[in-house]
């Protein structure tokens, strides 16, 4: 199979990143793309919840917002929103946190707050959102955007949502906190951070990606693991089935 | 004996009785309220329903210039016909409290109505950002807003503490973040019991908080059904409160545990329907989605986006 684009890359391998039975607090874009894909593939008993309040929920098209209708109707129930992060984040009953983000460093540090200096933004981007708190209370996160030197950056302008911190040492000695950042999955590559320095590494690179490429789209100097390997390529079942979904969002969000 | 013995003696509280055990539950409920200083006006007591108004006398009535507004409703019932009312008002310099802005905020940020904004995800949901709230905040068009933000988990949180009661919210937050830099309402807290470090946030206490739902009945009582955000949350924390809804219903249909606001808990109902479009009303009309797409066109531009004002809020109308 090589007709495929490298968006579908990424989401296919962001998908295959979790496991059936997975607990996944899911971002909107992205993440939820790629949960879903998930869901319909290989993980048919993954449990979605979405911030909204949405808890194990099926959606057939791709949510638009985090609280479109559909989540709502296909969720096993919905809960307030202050039960949904007190009860189910907070306490403890989230595997996965699959997150989106603006920007990221080498320590996985997220930025969806802003470019440039806080009371003078250059771009305000939307704020936090659910993503501070998840990414320290679910017990691991996942990370997947587009590989670019505007979001791979050597320092994010604003830490919105703790990776490892500045020096890689924000969590060492947080007690009840999640393990944080475990992979990262772009269009060109999977990154694991160090398990000593918590410094991201290239792990695998995808079909047809080199080494020179990716360095090229971020904003520091990438480590490469020696053990570097070529990421599967997607089947034609999990494009397929990708295709399918989105077309009918696509048409779903088309119509009035 | 088939079945329960029925009540009787000292345990039965006759109906002569109802309104000396009710004096004594509001008399010490008015106690426990002045121990933790909150205002005595902040729930109106003795109140049987709430009061039927049009949505302009509602607006009229309870949003005031100056006053701090929560209109809540978490994608899902988002209150666009009560914020179109207070555009059309004309007020000015709200502190406007909600989670998510969306495009109701967007709309009286852009109407000059908002002094202050307290907030936890400012984008268009999908689609991108919220280009009346970025005007306002990167270029002061069509004046400086001062911003205020928290995670979302915060807000939740301050709702939920303001509906108790209680001066402040704990959560296990903001652990690493530099939001508590940029934001003085956000201190950090010692657990007495563990010495667990914890973030604290006050709570929300709006002087009006505004939300749809989809229908009231006769009484005023109101059901929330779907998507139930911090609706209920934002009602009770507040002082007044204004509920618009689908319709008004002689039997709300409500299943035991249905999310059920009494209607004496609400200072008032306004009928509005498809009051929450383009957002949607779970049972009654879907998102309109593509509107959410178009937006990001119409609020780019200040006069694309004022001629809209001009058009679908300024000039049509309401009701009276």
């Amino acid at each position: 199979m090589s007709n495929y684009t490298s968006a579908e890359m990424m989401t296919v391998t962001a998908a295959r990143a979790l496991q059936n039975g997975t607990t996944c607090f899911v971002g909107i874009g992205l993440p939820s793309e790629a949960a879903n894909l998930a869901r319909l593939t290989h993980a048919p008993d993954v449990v979605l919840i979405y911030e909204s309040g949405t808890l194990q929920t099926k959606p057939d098209v791709l949510p638009l917002s985090i609280g479109d209708g559909e989540l709502c109707e296909t969720a096993l129930t919905t809960v307030s929103v202050p039960e949904m992060f007190r009860y189910w984040l907070q306490g403890g009953k989230i595997d996965v946190g699959f997150l989106g983000t603006a920007q990221i460093d080498r320590y996985c540090n997220l930025n969806t707050t802003l470019i440039g200096d806080y009371t003078e933004p250059k771009v305000r981007l939307p704020g936090g959102g659910g993503a501070p708190e998840i990414a320290t209370n679910a017990g691991e996160i996942f990370i997947t955007l587009k590989h670019s030197k505007r979001t791979f950056v050597d320092q994010v302008d604003f830490v919105t949502t703790l990776g490892f911190g500045r020096d890689g040492k924000g969590r060492d000695g947080v007690p009840n906190i999640g393990k944080g950042p475990t992979r990262v999955i772009t269009d060109l590559c999977v990154m694991t951070p160090d398990p000593e320095t918590k410094e991201l590494v290239v792990t695998s690179l995808h079909p047809g990606v080199t080494r020179e490429q990716v360095q090229e789209a971020t904003g520091w100097e990438i480590r490469f693991a020696d053990q570097l390997e070529t990421t599967p390529e997607p089947s034609g079942k999990e494009l397929e089935i990708l295709r399918e979904l989105k077309e009918r969002t696509d048409r779903h969000h088309a119509g009035d | 004996m088939t079945g329960p013995e029925p009540v009787s003696g000292p345990f039965f509280c006759g109906l002569t009785s109802e309104p000396i055990l009710f004096n004594l539950f509001v008399s010490q409920t008015s106690v426990h309220i002045a121990n933790i200083g909150i205002k005595n006006d902040s729930v109106e007591r003795g109140k049987t329903m709430a009061e039927f108004l049009s949505l302009h006398d509602a607006v009229a009535r309870y949003v005031e210039d100056g006053a701090t507004v929560a209109m809540e409703g978490f994608t899902h019932l988002i209150p666009f016909a009560a914020g179109h009312e207070i555009i059309r008002q004309g007020k000015r310099d709200l502190t406007l409290i909600r989670m998510t802005p969306d495009l109701i905020y967007d709309q009286l940020i852009g109407a000059g109505c908002v002094k202050k904004l307290i907030f936890s995800w400012g984008g268009n949901p999908g689609v991108g950002s919220l280009h009346r709230l970025r005007d306002a905040v990167e270029k002061s068009y069509p004046h400086k807003v001062e911003i205020l933000e928290h995670s979302h988990a915060a807000m939740a949180c301050a709702y939920e503490a303001g509906a108790a009661g209680l001066p402040l919210a704990v959560l296990r937050g903001y652990v690493g973040s530099d939001l508590p830099k940029v934001n003085d309402q956000i201190k950090f807290i010692e657990c007495p019991f563990t010495g667990e470090r914890l973030a604290a946030v006050p709570s929300i206490r709006p002087d009006v908080s505004v939300v749809h739902a989809q229908r009231a009945d006769r009484k005023g009582n109101v059901l929330v059904e779907g998507i139930i955000g911090v609706q209920k949350e934002a009602v009770l924390a507040a002082k007044h409160s204004i509920v618009t809804v689908e319709e008004v219903v002689d039997d709300l249909g409500a299943t035991p545990n249905a999310c059920v606001i009494p209607g004496w808990a609400i200072s008032a109902i306004a009928v509005a329907e498809k009051g929450a479009y383009p957002s949607y009303a779970h049972g009654y009309y879907p998102r309109h989605n593509r509107f959410y797409k178009e937006w990001d066109m119409i609020a780019r531009d200040r006069d694309a986006f004022n001629d809209w004002i001009k058009q679908n809020v300024l000039e049509a109308g309401g009701e009276s």
